[in-house]
C-alpha cells in the first residue's frame, strides 16, 4: 500500500512582462503528474534539463507553491501546508540536493548543520543530540571530528554525505534526492550510491531519485517515470521502461545512452538514426499540436504510456 | 615523426606555481596523435586532462605556468613558441572545443560573425567567399536554417545548437588537430549523442586527428579509436579502444570500470575506490601513484620507478602491480544502531 499519493499535480510559474509588469504567460513547469509511493521502494524521475524534475521535488516537500492537484500523506491532505515543526509530513519527507556545497550553510559547523532538523522535529536533550550527531556521522562514514569543521573543509563526496546525514537525521520515510551524484566523480558516485542503497535496505526508506542519468536510475530504482515538458510520457517498472519502452521519447532517450563497450557501436549509431526517423514520423501520436504530452494510457498492470489511443498496444 | 603522425608529445611537464614552487599537474606525459583518429583521454576530475589540452594549444598564464618537454607539430616544438607564434596556429591548424559553449561564445556578436572571425584572421578569402563558407559550415554541423542562425546571437540558441556553432568555428579553417575538452558534458544525453555522431562524421570527412577529453567511459566507448587513461598527472594505461575495454589491466582502469552503474549489469553494489585523489600539492611524486588507493596489494607488487610497459602490441600499462591486483571484497553496510532503535 502506498503511504503518499500525488494527484494531478501542477506547478505553474507566472511570467511577468510588459509595461505594467503584469502576468503575460505561464511556465507550465509541472503540468499534471500523478504518482504514489510505497515503503521501501525507489522511484526514478528522469528527463532532460528544464523538464520539471526539480520543481516536482521541491513541490513535494513544500518548497514550491502548488498551483493545483493534491498531495495526500498517510490519508491527510498536505497540499500547500506551511512547513512546520509539528507536521509528521515535514519530518518524514526530506530532500538531498545536487549541489551539496550550496545547500550547506558555509558559516555553520557540521554539527549545527546536521542538528538543524533534529532541533526542529525531535525533542532531544543536548546530550542525546550530541550522540545522535555522532551516530549520523558514523552512518555516512565520516570521522567524529568532522563535527567541528566547516563545509569548505570537505571534498564534494564528503559534502554530499553530510547532506545525506542531515536528510536522514529525522528518520524520514521518503527522501527526495535531486541529482545527488551528478556533480561527483565516478568512484565517489559509487560510494554515495552504495551508501544510499544500504540505508534504504536497512531502514525501509523510499526514494524519489531525480536524475538525467539513465544508468544511475536503472541501478537505483524499482519504478521509473520519464518526464518531458512537465508531464510524464511513460511510467512503469524498471523492466517496462528498459526492456519494453513504448513512447518515442523514451526510445530516443534510451538509444542515446552511451554503452560502456565499443562492440557494436556502428550498429548503435544506425539504430539512433532509425529511432530519430521514427520519432519524427510518429510525433503526432504522442504530442498534440502544442507539443503537449497526451494523457497516460494503461498498457499493462504497471506500465503507462502517453499517446493517442490509436497507438497499438494500449489496453 | 612517422608519416601518419600529426602531433607528438614527449615527456611533457606542465606545472602551476603555488607560492614559490611549481607543481606539475601533467607529469611526464608522452602521446602521439595520428591523422584520422580519435584519441580519448579519460580520467577523473583533477587528473590533468585540461592542463594537457591547454598546454598543447598554448592557452595558459605564462607567469604562473611552466611547460617543459616537447610538443612536436608541423616541424615545430609548440612548447617553445611565443604567444604570437601560437596565435597563428591556434584556430587554424589546431583548434579547440570547450565544455561550456556559452562561455566560449561572445554574447554580443552574431553567430555568423563569430564563425567568420577565424577566416578573417587565418585565410585570404574575400568577404563574399567567407559568408558562403560560414553558411556551408553551419550546414555541415547539422544546422538546418543556416541563414537565420548566422544572424542570431548565442542566447537565442539552445545548448546543443551552441555546441554545433562551436564545432563550426573549430573546423572553419580545416585544422589538422581538434582538441575537444568534455564537449558534451554540459548537454542532455540525446544532444550528446547527436554531437558525438557529428564529431565522428566530421572526423571521417576531414581526416583530422581529434583529442577527445572526457571523464565518461561510455563516451570513450562510442567514439574513440585509442584511449589513454590518466591518473594523478600520468598516463597509466593506453591501448586501442577495443583492447582497453576487453582487457583493462591497470588497477585504476579496472576500478573505474567496476564503479560504473551499467545499463546491463545486475550487480547491486558498485566498486568504490578507497581514499581520495590527492590534491596537486600532495601528489605522490615517486613510486606507484595509485598504490595508496589499493593498500591491500603488497608493496613488492609495485615498481620502484613505474614506467609504461608494452604488454601486447600497442597496449601500455604503467607499473607492474596489475599482475598482482585483485579487488577487495566489499562487505556492504552493517546494521546501524540509530535506526534499529526506532
Ligand atoms: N522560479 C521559477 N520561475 C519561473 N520559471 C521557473 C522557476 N523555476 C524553474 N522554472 C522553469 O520551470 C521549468 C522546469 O525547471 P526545473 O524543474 O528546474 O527543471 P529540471 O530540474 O528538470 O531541470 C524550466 O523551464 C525552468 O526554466
Ligand atoms: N591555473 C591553475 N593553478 C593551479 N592549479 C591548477 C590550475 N589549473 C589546474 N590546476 C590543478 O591541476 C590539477 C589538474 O587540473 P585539470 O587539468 O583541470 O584536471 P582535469 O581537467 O583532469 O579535471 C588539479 O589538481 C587542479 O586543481
Ligand atoms: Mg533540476
Ligand atoms: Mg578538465
Amino acid at each position: 500500500m502506498s503511504f503518499m499519493q500525488i494527484n494531478d499535480l501542477k506547478v505553474h510559474y507566472p511570467v511577468r512582462g510588459g509595461f505594467f509588469n503584469t502576468v503575460i504567460d505561464q511556465v507550465l513547469a509541472v503540468d499534471g503528474i500523478t504518482m504514489e509511493f510505497e515503503r521501501g521502494k525507489a522511484y526514478g524521475l528522469v528527463g532532460e534539463s528544464g523538464c520539471g524534475k526539480s520543481t516536482t521535488g521541491k513541490a513535494l516537500i513544500g518548497l514550491e507553491k502548488i498551483t493545483s492537484g493534491s498531495i495526500i500523506y498517510e490519508g491527510e491532505n498536505v497540499t500547500n501546508k506551511r512547513r512546520n515543526r509539528k507536521s509528521s509530513f515535514n519530518r518524514d519527507v526530506q530532500m538531498i540536493f545536487q549541489d551539496a556545497h550550496s545547500s550547506l550553510n558555509p558559516r555553520k559547523r557540521v554539527r549545527d548543520i546536521i542538528a538543524e532538523p533534529i532541533r526542529n522535529f525531535l525533542n532531544l536533550t543536548p546530550k542525546e543530540e550530541e550522540r545522535k550527531i555522532s551516530e549520523l556521522l558514523e552512518i555516512v562514514g565520516m570521522p567524529e571530528d568532522a563535527k567541528l569543521k566547516y563545509p569548505h573543509e570537505f571534498s564534494g563526496g564528503q559534502k554530499q554525505r553530510l547532506g545525506i546525514a542531515r536528510a536522514i537525521a529525522t528518520n524520514p520515510k521518503l527522501i527526495i534526492a535531486d541529482e545527488p551524484v551528478s556533480a561527483l566523480d565516478l568512484s565517489v558516485q559509487a560510494q554515495v550510491l552504495n551508501f544510499m542503497k544500504d540505508i534504504q535496505n536497512e531502514f525501509g526508506l523510499s526514494y524519489l531519485f531525480i536524475s538525467h542519468d539513465l544508468g544511475v536510475v536503472k541501478h537505483m530504482c524499482d519504478h521509473i517515470s520519464i518526464m518531458y515538458k512537465g508531464r510524464f510520457v511513460e511510467t512503469g517498472t524498471k523492466a517496462d521502461i528498459y526492456t519494453n519502452p513504448q513512447h518515442i521519447y523514451t526510445k530516443r532517450l534510451l538509444s542515446a545512452i552511451p554503452e560502456v563497450s565499443p562492440v557494436g557501436r556502428e550498429n548503435r549509431k544506425r539504430e539512433r538514426i532509425r529511432v530519430e526517423q521514427n520519432y519524427q514520423a510518429e510525433h503526432k501520436n504522442y504530442f498534440d499540436e502544442n507539443e503537449r504530452v497526451f494523457d497516460l494510457l494503461q498498457v499493462s498492470n504497471t506500465h503507462y504510456v502517453a499517446s493517442t489511443s490509436q497507438v497499438k498496444g494500449v489496453l | 615523426m612517422k608519416g601518419n603522425e600529426l602531433l607528438k608529445i614527449n615527456n611533457l611537464h606542465t606545472g602551476f606555481r603555488i607560492k614559490d614552487t611549481f607543481y606539475d599537474a601533467v607529469d611526464g606525459v608522452s602521446l602521439t596523435v595520428k591523422k584520422n583518429e580519435i584519441l580519448a583521454i579519460v580520467g577523473e576530475s583533477g587528473c590533468g586532462k585540461s592542463t594537457l589540452a591547454t598546454s598543447v594549444i598554448g592557452l595558459y598564464d605564462q607567469n604562473k605556468t611552466r611547460v617543459q618537454g616537447e610538443i612536436l607539430f608541423d616541424n615545430k616544438n609548440l612548447a617553445a613558441l611565443s604567444e604570437e607564434q601560437m596565435n597563428d596556429i591556434r584556430g587554424f591548424q589546431i583548434s579547440m572545443i570547450f565544455q561550456d559553449p556559452l562561455s566560449a561564445l561572445n554574447p554580443l556578436m552574431r553567430i555568423g560573425e563569430q564563425i567568420e572571425e577565424g577566416l578573417v584572421y587565418h585565410t585570404t578569402l574575400k568577404q563574399t567567399e567567407r559568408e558562403s563558407r560560414v553558411l556551408e559550415l553551419l550546414q555541415q554541423v547539422g544546422i538546418r536554417n543556416p541563414e537565420r542562425v548566422a544572424k542570431q546571437f548565442p542566447h537565442q540558441l539552445s545548448g546543443g545548437m551552441r555546441q554545433r556553432v562551436i564545432i563550426a568555428i573549430a573546423i572553419a579553417c580545416k585544422p589538422q588537430i581538434i582538441i575537444a575538452d568534455e564537449p558534451t558534458t554540459a548537454l542532455d544525453v540525446t544532444i550528446q549523442a547527436q554531437i558525438l555522431d557529428l564529431l565522428i562524421d566530421l572526423q571521417a570527412e576531414t581526416e583530422a586527428g581529434i583529442i577527445l577529453i572526457t571523464h565518461d567511459l561510455g563516451v570513450v566507448a562510442e567514439v574513440a579509436d585509442r584511449v589513454a587513461v590518466m591518473y594523478a598527472g600520468e598516463i597509466i594505461e593506453e591501448a586501442a579502444v577495443e583492447e582497453l575495454f576487453a582487457n583493462p589491466k591497470h588497477p585504476y582502469t579496472r576500478s573505474l570500470f567496476n564503479s560504473i552503474p551499467q545499463m546491463n549489469s545486475q550487480s547491486d553494489r558498485l566498486n568504490v575506490i578507497e581514499g581520495i585523489v590527492p590534491s596537486l600539492m600532495n601528489l605522490p611524486r615517486s613510486g606507484c601513484r595509485f598504490s595508496s588507493r589499493i593498500p591491500w596489494i603488497p608493496g613488492e607488487a609495485h615498481e620502484e620507478n613505474p614506467t609504461l610497459h608494452e604488454i601486447s602490441p600497442g597496449h601500455f600499462v604503467r607499473c607492474t602491480c596489475w599482475k598482482e591486483f585483485h579487488f577487495k571484497t566489499d562487505k556492504g553496510g552493517g546494521t546501524h544502531e540509530l535506526y534499529a532503535n526506532k
